[in-house]
């Protein structure tokens, strides 16, 4: 079956590849930019770029578990690499606003209060450091039920990391809306009750 | 009357485009050697005339699309020949006039104005025009009249950008009777002394160099000389975040971004923001805001 043969598929790609090709898109868009690959106003194209490749990644974070349970596609051994590597993104996004882009620290501060996109976009962010934090082995067995509790966070970051989309396009646009709606639907399939575990087992015993 | 304004960017102060665009040559083959910090073009803060590429590559032109380079993918699909512009509302002479019969009756001349975006980025862009009020006095304005009302063309088989309820098309804009009469008021139909490319709002558009880049309104279609203030596309999209007037100001912040300072496009990755100038530095300008609490009328 075509589910097996990409879960076997899956099973041979090592995480590492993941943090590895993770890695590099700052990089990437650095080069660009200084090589005019990026267009005329590279700043700006960067910091774009890295919101919403973050934006993406967000996606398919929240999209590994639905995957599981609707199509029996197997990708929970990414899901920290994956959650890791959205948070350096957006790390690389924010830093280029504040270094590249604003420049001025007590721009940057009234930027954070006043501006509702910037403010949510940093409750985002916020939001996300605790989960970057205990994204570990350790953490995972001293915090024991809290962990998966604690790492519930994700789903508030992702709509305000839509929202914070929206909010700073100008005029009515299609394209940030499609990015919530999708975040909404990912979200929206985790409310959908499972069939009672004791059920399923024994349908499968028999 | 042309020639009202004499370009205080003159050639001496900004960089021709040719040797710009060999310097960009060099540049990129500095920056290919990964030299990073040589790659970075030095400007003194504001005068550097912008290259053609960047002027024709970075636009917002939402009727061909919301990417700052849609426009110059998606405009050379517009027909500009023939042109016409009705001019219309109170005026003497009302009626429909072919763009080569403007430009046979307008002296066109070379204005080198400084251009900030709402978005708070800015060129410097060698246009080519004439001033409007010599158009309007073609026309005749009466004497009722007190604002200027315009309209971009609404073509949706060659504008794609239609498609999408961004905005309530067509895309209207107006200014002020005393405003669109002043001397810096050009309508530009060329750049670099050729014609305007369409994505910059081929085949002649307003330039109000004082006010932010949105108010210069593209490939007008109409011109109406109107009593009333005319209703404005951002402004009914979005009327807190902008106002009829919408005159460059660095003191009245975008409710989502600072106007304090704006980048200079061309600078490239590490370029410092440049502080903002009231009126984008056209203090000529002030007079016609006397007594206006310019935070309430932004």
């Amino acid at each position: 079956m075509l589910v097996d043969r990409l879960n076997a598929a899956l099973r041979r790609v090592p995480v590492w590849a993941v943090y590895l090709v993770g890695a590099l898109p700052p990089f990437w868009y650095l080069y660009l930019g200084l090589t005019g690959g990026l267009g005329v106003d590279p700043v700006k194209s960067m910091e774009h770029e890295l919101g919403e490749l973050a934006l993406k990644l967000v996606i398919v974070g929240l999209a590994v578990t639905p995957l599981r349970r609707f199509a029996g596609v197997n990708l929970m051994k990414f899901r920290r690499s994956i959650g890791l590597v959205t948070f350096y993104l957006v790390l690389c996004h924010l830093l280029v606003w504040l270094v590249l882009d604003v420049q001025i620290l007590s721009q940057i501060w009234v930027d954070i209060i006043k501006r509702p996109y910037i403010t949510i976009g940093m409750v985002a962010f916020v939001l996300m450091i605790p989960l970057a934090v205990t994204s570990n082995n350790l953490s995972v067995r001293r915090l024991g039920p809290a962990w998966r509790q604690l790492h519930k966070l994700v789903y508030p970051a992702a709509i305000l990391g839509a929202i914070h989309f929206i909010l700073l396009r100008k005029g009515f646009q299609i394209e940030p809306l499609v990015y919530l709606a999708i975040i909404a639907v990912l979200l929206g399939l985790r409310l959908i009750p499972r069939a009672r575990k004791g059920a399923g087992r024994r349908a499968q015993q028999a | 009357m042309a020639h009202r304004w004499k370009n205080d960017l003159t050639d001496a102060d900004v960089t021709p485009m040719g040797a710009y665009l060999s310097r960009r040559e060099v540049m990129a083959g500095v920056a290919g050697l990964g030299l990073a910090s040589m790659a970075a073009p030095v400007r003194a803060a504001g005068l550097s005339l912008n290259s053609w590429e960047e002027i024709t590559s970075y636009n917002n032109y939402y009727e061909f699309g919301t990417g700052k380079e849609d426009p110059a993918r998606n405009a050379g699909s517009l027909t500009t020949k023939p042109w016409t512009v009705k001019i219309d509302g109170m005026v003497d002479k009302p009626g429909d006039y072919s763009f080569d019969q403007i430009m046979q009756a307008m002296t066109v001349e070379k204005r080198i104005y400084r251009f900030r975006c709402v978005e708070a980025w800015s060129m410097v862009i060698p246009w080519n025009g004439f001033e409007l009020a010599d158009l309007l006095k073609m026309a005749g304005v009466q004497s009722g009249a007190k604002y200027v009302a315009f309209e971009t063309l609404y073509r949706p088989e060659e504008m794609p950008g239609l498609r999408y309820p961004v905005l309530d098309w067509p895309y209207v804009e107006g200014l002020r009777l005393d405003e669109a009469m002043h001397p810096l008021t050009i309508m530009a139909t060329g750049l670099y002394g050729k014609p305007l490319p369409n994505q910059n709002g081929a085949p002649l558009r307003l330039v109000v160099p004082w006010k932010y880049g949105f108010k210069s309104i593209k490939s007008i279609v109409r011109i109406s000389l109107t009593s009333k203030q005319p209703p404005t596309s951002w402004n009914k999209a979005n009327g807190r975040e902008y106002g009829f007037y919408s005159n460059v100001n660095p003191k009245v912040d975008h409710p989502r971004w600072s106007q304090a300072t704006e980048r200079a496009i061309g600078g490239g990755l590490f370029a410092k923001r440049q502080d903002t100038l009231m009126f984008n530095g056209y203090d000529e300008v002030a007079g016609l805001y006397a007594g206006m609490d310019l935070s309430k009328f932004y």
